[in-house]
């Protein structure tokens, strides 16, 4: 192998050291050292992605908005990301006397720890994943669907109004977009056969955003009702309940939110990415770098959105999803069924 | 629980303060919200958290002093503020103005209202959601306009730019030419608000129907400026009772039909069209001659009497009371501001909409706390 083959998949790498590791230990101590070779990188690339997304979509905004963006700390501003963090790293976490205590402060781990869970389904290269789940759609969908319930916390322990109101708003939300989000996604599965993401982008000889269009449509738009980005993102609507659910929150446990935010809409790439791009698949280029421009592609098109579009109300918003979404995806799943059934 | 009764959840209004330190408040005014769920139930205002007493100060002032107050009172519009006031110190004290200092002011007062509906529409873009993008587009057109401001007065936003009798100083050469490039460029900048804001399918669906204002609350509220015209009433000072020199222009009063949020939002739109024309029209015709009538020098006397002149300006009706003893200041100075009256109906129009739509009911109106609480 030469450098060039390590170059084009990672994992030869680890492949590499787990054959040297071998030589001379046990075969459990391998299997650890290199899962958790894995997970350090996949947790390190998921976390470390929230400093490159503020600095990526404060300097694209920016650039929307006949604006330089941060352009002080560092060259380009590239460390103005590490100081943002390194100055709300050093304020205090501020309890308010009225809140509950022992949910205000659980509530931004719970947001974290499911933020970070589905990046270990997620194919970067055939090879490059922490695990391949024969169920690893179904397993993206359940640590989606947990994010509800820490913003519900958050809401309810604060005893702020604005937040009360932000977390009223999120379950409404994020239960109504999880119906589209899944039944759009299951076009995508009968069509590959598969719920594993490895399958989902080994089937698609063309990316499923060309036959899978409707769905990508669906899952495009209840995405962002599921990430609470705009045009849908009445969680945070600043013009109207300041910060939403996290606006007691300061310090670290803020932070704990900022990270789970931006990760979620990294993941959001990776799926878009995964199920209608054809994930890794590319001429030329290694395929991790193949996944990673696409995901960039897709986190664009969401900041473009932001600088773009107005809020929609919350009746229009819950109206969007049942009347709109649903149908669709389930027109959609019909669609396809019958494709593979005539055709398949 | 008897069985025979449908199980009811037991839920209670919940009161909302937004403000005096909300995001969208657009300054230091507090509106206190029942909400029922999301659906505003009742909404009470409160004001006065910017009260500086401009009028009483004014009172142990003189005229020319008296001009700068002017500028603090709606401070997004500090030329239309000046316009008002100096026509009031002229009817008061019978200054006649030089023809060329007319055309000067108009093109002045124009330009402000362009520069203020630019800002009304930017922040109620980002009322409804839309994250600054517009804004910002706006706010470089409107730093055009303020360099033109710069350029004239030297100041960008108090301008303190209008005397008694002419304006301080004559326009620079290079001001004309810079007004007729700009001129073009703004009417481009307009076509493509209308095409990004207006055409937009989700600013259509949040504003179309909201806050409506019928035709009859509005004048009965006292409504004046785009939120009368909005509700359908052809109601504008530069025609109806018209003032310096705009029977000269030729120009449409744009009005609305329904009275909604969107309807205000294109009135503004429209009328920043229309000053365009006002501007280019008096640009044309802006004879020579001096900017300031020879005959006022440093300070102003007035024989004891009293005034009213009112402008259309950017927000409504902007009116100033004088009452003068004989002295070098006014006796009494009352300030008629548009900004304030207009939120007299603020809760018809609130009341049974959403929090969000409150947000932007309010928005719509387009209000200056400097100039509310004075």
């Amino acid at each position: 192998m030469t450098v060039l083959d390590y170059l084009y998949d990672l994992s030869n790498l680890v492949q590499a050291f787990a054959d040297w590791l071998s030589t001379f230990s046990a075969g459990w101590v391998v299997y650890w050292v290199v899962g958790l070779i894995a997970v350090v990188t996949t947790l390190l690339f998921a976390v470390n992605n929230t400093l490159a997304m503020n600095y990526i979509e404060r300097k694209v905004i920016a650039h929307f908005q006949v604006r330089y963006g941060p352009n002080r700390a560092g060259p380009y501003g590239l460390l103005q990301p590490v100081a943002d963090a390194i100055k709300i790293l050093l304020k205090e976490p501020i309890v308010p006397a009225a809140a509950d205590r022992p949910v205000f402060i659980l509530a931004p781990i719970a947001a974290f720890v499911p933020a970070i869970m589905p990046w270990a389904v997620i194919p970067f290269t055939p090879r490059m994943m922490v695990a391949d789940l024969n169920v690893g759609v179904l397993y993206v969908f359940a640590m989606g669907s947990l994010a509800t319930i820490p913003i519900f916390m958050a809401g309810w322990s604060s005893r702020n109004k604005f937040a009360l109101l932000g977390a009223m708003r999120a379950v409404a939300q994020m239960v109504s977009y999880e119906v589209p989000l899944v039944l759009s996604i299951v076009g995508v599965v009968i069509s590959a056969g598969t719920l594993s993401l490895r399958g989902i982008v080994e089937a698609q000889t063309i990316p499923y955003i060309i036959p899978q269009f409707l769905g990508f449509l669906v899952f495009f738009v209840a995405g962002l009702g599921e990430l609470n980005r705009s045009p849908l993102d009445l969680l945070e609507a600043e013009s109207e309940i300041v910060a939403g659910y996290h606006t007691e929150y300061s310090g670290f446990m803020f932070i704990l939110y900022y990270i789970a935010e931006y990760t979620h809409l990294w993941a959001y790439s990776a799926f878009i990415t995964t199920f209608f791009l054809a994930g890794w698949r590319g001429p030329l280029l290694p395929p991790y770098v193949w996944f990673v421009l696409k995901m960039l592609f897709v986190a664009f098109l969401l900041i473009w959105l932001r600088a773009t579009m107005p809020r929609l109300r919350i009746d229009q918003l819950l109206g969007l999803a049942w009347k709109l979404l649903l149908p669709v995806a389930l027109v959609n799943v019909f669609i396809t069924a019958l494709g593979v059934f005539i055709f398949g | 629980m008897k069985g025979d009764q449908p199980m009811t959840l037991e839920t209670q209004p919940v009161v909302i303060n937004f403000g005096p330190q909300h995001p969208s408040t657009h300054g230091v005014f507090r509106l206190v919200l029942t909400v029922d769920g999301e659906v505003v139930v009742d909404a009470k205002m409160v004001l006065g958290y910017l009260h500086r007493g401009v009028e009483k100060l004014a009172e142990e002032k003189t005229y020319i002093q008296n001009i700068t107050f002017t500028d603090r009172l709606d401070y997004l519009s500090a030329m239309s503020n000046n316009f008002a006031y100096v026509l009031a110190v002229e009817k008061l004290a019978g200054i006649a103005v030089p023809e060329r200092a007319e055309y000067i002011r108009v093109i002045m007062a124009e330009l402000q209202r362009i520069a203020s509906h630019l800002m009304a529409m930017g922040t109620f873009y980002q009322d409804v959601g839309g994250w600054g993008g517009p804004l910002m587009y706006m706010f470089r057109d409107r730093e055009k306009i303020l360099d033109l401001f710069e350029m004239a007065c030297g100041q960008r936003l108090t301008c303190n730019y209008m005397r008694p009798g002419g304006v301080s100083m004559d326009l620079p050469p290079e001001f004309i030419p810079e007004l007729k490039k700009f001129i073009p460029a703004m009417r481009a900048y307009l076509d493509e608000y209308e095409e990004l804001i207006a055409e937009n399918e989700i600013f259509k669906i949040r504003t179309r129907g909201v806050g409506i204002l019928p035709k009859e609350l509005a004048i009965d509220a006292g409504a004046s400026g785009p939120v009368l015209r909005a509700s359908g009433v052809r109601w504008d000072l530069r025609k109806d009772d018209t003032y310096s020199i705009y029977d000269r222009f030729d120009f449409d009063i744009p009005t609305g039909t329904v009275g909604d949020c969107y309807d205000r939002f294109m009135v503004r739109l429209q009328e920043c069209r229309q000053s365009l024309r006002i501007i280019e029209q008096a640009v044309r015709d802006i004879p020579g001659g001096p900017w300031i009538n020879p005959g006022v020098r440093g300070n102003v006397w007035a024989p004891p009497g009293e005034a009213y002149a009112h402008v259309e300006g950017p927000k409504g009706e902007l009116g100033f009371y004088l009452v003068s003893d004989g002295g070098v200041g006014p006796y009494r100075f009352k300030i008629r501001s548009p900004s304030y009256i207009n939120l007299t109906a603020l809760k018809e129009m609130t009341v049974g909409w959403k929090v969000a739509d409150a947000i932007i009911i309010l928005g719509s109106i387009d209000i200056v706390m400097g100039e509310v609480d004075r």
